[in-house]
């Protein structure tokens, strides 16, 4: 039978790691964001050098599996304390959020790499053909041309990758944080009840990942105004 | 059309340019200038290298010898690798403000309205202001013929509406010099003649236009002067009627004759 009162409850409990799951989404999607940018831009430079890093970065991080990234730079990096402290990154490392954090962004920010990559390949050439044909420098070309034109190229596929993120939070319990999962574990434990609980966790899951979609539409609304109803004529 | 006087100086001048693709010679010292006022149809079949060459003038082939000038402005080159590129970026982005260009296949940028894509480079390459060049950017779309388009995206607007739109955008520039390349090539036959129409209104104000076209009545009629390439030669150069009426090349006779 439903039990209320329990539901409630556990509701309550799990609200608590809310905070914790959006900031870990949100940093890892920012620095990924930026890690992204260099990498796509490595590849994109015909900057040999540039080029092979954004690559072996790319390769290494999209290959392997996130836990293991997690626990690499966590447990596997406590190996070099000493080294670490001599740099002064130990209060970095030390902490399992920053820990976590980082290899969200390493990990996410190598598949939004390519989707960024893609995005700016799928730029029409005759877009940036005009651009060019008009005087416009590089930068200008870039700004005012080829982001837009990419960024809403990218949109879908950056999305999916945002909503995936949300969901790899979880992982970060695995390294003692309190996010939803990481409370939700430590609930049953005390209650044995976990049926109820992560069916809870699942459902704030479901509604951060509406949320998302939400702003997802916005921001597609807002880079494709060209797919928007064509306004009325106006008399001339 | 009445030639303009051969007393203007020249507009755009290209002397001896040779481009090849890899192996593939384009073009082969081709010379050609325009005065101002002046308008150049350029022929020739497919491969012939006349898109080539006008791509060329505005640089955005590098063309391996010989030189190119725009007004009173020659391109600098420095050697490099054996080879040449342009000296200065800030020069060829100069040259290419001061020279418009009508693509084939229009090119408009699709994630802004006409209003907008005519604004674009006069705002954010010359920097002028914004409230000043919507004004005349009016006025450009009114005598292209699509003023009550202004607010809609390219998407929503015919291939001839289109290229009208790409029109004003380089009228908007205020250019010394109008390249056309093949901008009838993409577009309906019914669509054709409001864009030569347009074309039309443009030579006889007076402006200095090269126009690659297939259109052979608008080269007969309009153009003063007709460029017939040919395996990235020119083998005909002369005032439009006394080159249809009397070719030199019996290369261009076949032309003619076949239609091409």
């Amino acid at each position: 039978m439903i039990d209320v009162a329990f539901l409630e409850s556990t509701i309550r409990a799990l609200l608590r790691g809310v905070p914790l799951t959006l900031s870990l989404t949100a940093g890892s999607v920012a620095l990924g964001g930026v890690l992204a940018a260099l990498a796509a831009w490595g590849r994109l430079s015909g900057v040999a050098p540039a080029d092979w890093l954004a690559r072996l970065y790319v390769f290494v991080f999209r290959g392997t599996p996130l836990l293991v990234q997690i626990f690499l730079i966590y447990y596997g990096l406590g190996q070099f304390r000493p080294t670490l402290q001599a740099w002064g990154l130990w209060t970095f490392f030390r902490e399992p959020y920053w820990c976590a954090l980082l290899a969200l962004a390493l990990n996410t920010g190598a598949y939004t790499a390519e989707i960024f990559r893609g995005a700016v390949l799928s730029v029409p050439y005759g877009a940036l053909v005009a651009g060019r044909a008009c005087g416009m420098p590089r930068l200008l070309l870039f700004r005012r041309i080829t982001l837009p034109l990419a960024a809403r190229q990218a949109l879908p596929a950056y999305g999916n990758e945002v909503i995936s993120v949300v969901k790899a939070t979880s992982l970060a319990s695995t390294i003692t944080l309190m996010e939803i999962t990481g409370l939700a574990q430590k609930l049953i434990a005390q209650t044995f009840r976990a049926l109820e609980v992560f069916v809870c966790a699942g459902a704030f899951y479901l509604a951060l990942t509406f949320v998302i979609i939400g702003l997802l539409r916005l921001a597609e609304a807002w880079l494709s105004p060209d797919l928007r109803p064509r306004p009325a004529i106006r008399p001339a | 059309m009445l030639a303009p006087s051969p007393l203007r100086p020249e507009a755009v001048a290209v002397r001896d340019l040779h481009k090849h693709f890899g192996r593939l010679e384009v073009l082969r010292g081709v010379s050609l200038s325009a005065r101002e006022g002046e308008v150049v149809a350029i022929l020739g079949s497919s491969g012939s290298g006349k898109s080539t060459l006008l791509r060329c003038i505005n640089l955005l082939e590098v063309p391996e010898a010989g030189e190119v000038v725009v007004g009173d402005e020659a391109v600098a080159w420095r050697a490099r690798r054996g080879g040449r590129v342009p000296a200065d970026r800030a020069q060829i982005d100069r040259i290419r403000s001061r020279v418009g260009m009508v693509f084939q296949s229009f090119n408009l940028w699709s994630h802004r309205t006409v209003l907008e894509n005519v604004i674009e480079a006069p705002v954010h390459v010359l920097g002028r202001k914004k409230s000043e060049c919507i004004a005349e950017a009016e006025g450009l779309l009114a005598k292209v013929g699509i003023a009550d388009k202004r607010d809609h995206y390219p998407a929503h607007l015919s291939g001839g509406q289109q290229q009208r739109a790409a029109i004003a955008r380089a009228l908007a520039m205020h250019p010394r010099v109008l390249l056309f390349d093949e901008p009838t090539s993409a577009l309906d036959p019914e669509r054709v003649a409001e864009v030569l129409r347009v074309m039309r209104a443009l030579a006889e104000e007076g402006r200095t236009m090269l126009v690659v076209t297939h259109e052979m009545a608008f080269a007969r009629d309009v153009a003063h002067r007709v460029v017939f390439l040919h395996e990235g030669r020119i083998l005909e150069d002369g005032p439009s009627d006394q080159v249809f009426s009397d070719p030199r090349s019996e290369r261009f006779r076949q032309f003619l004759a076949r239609g091409e």
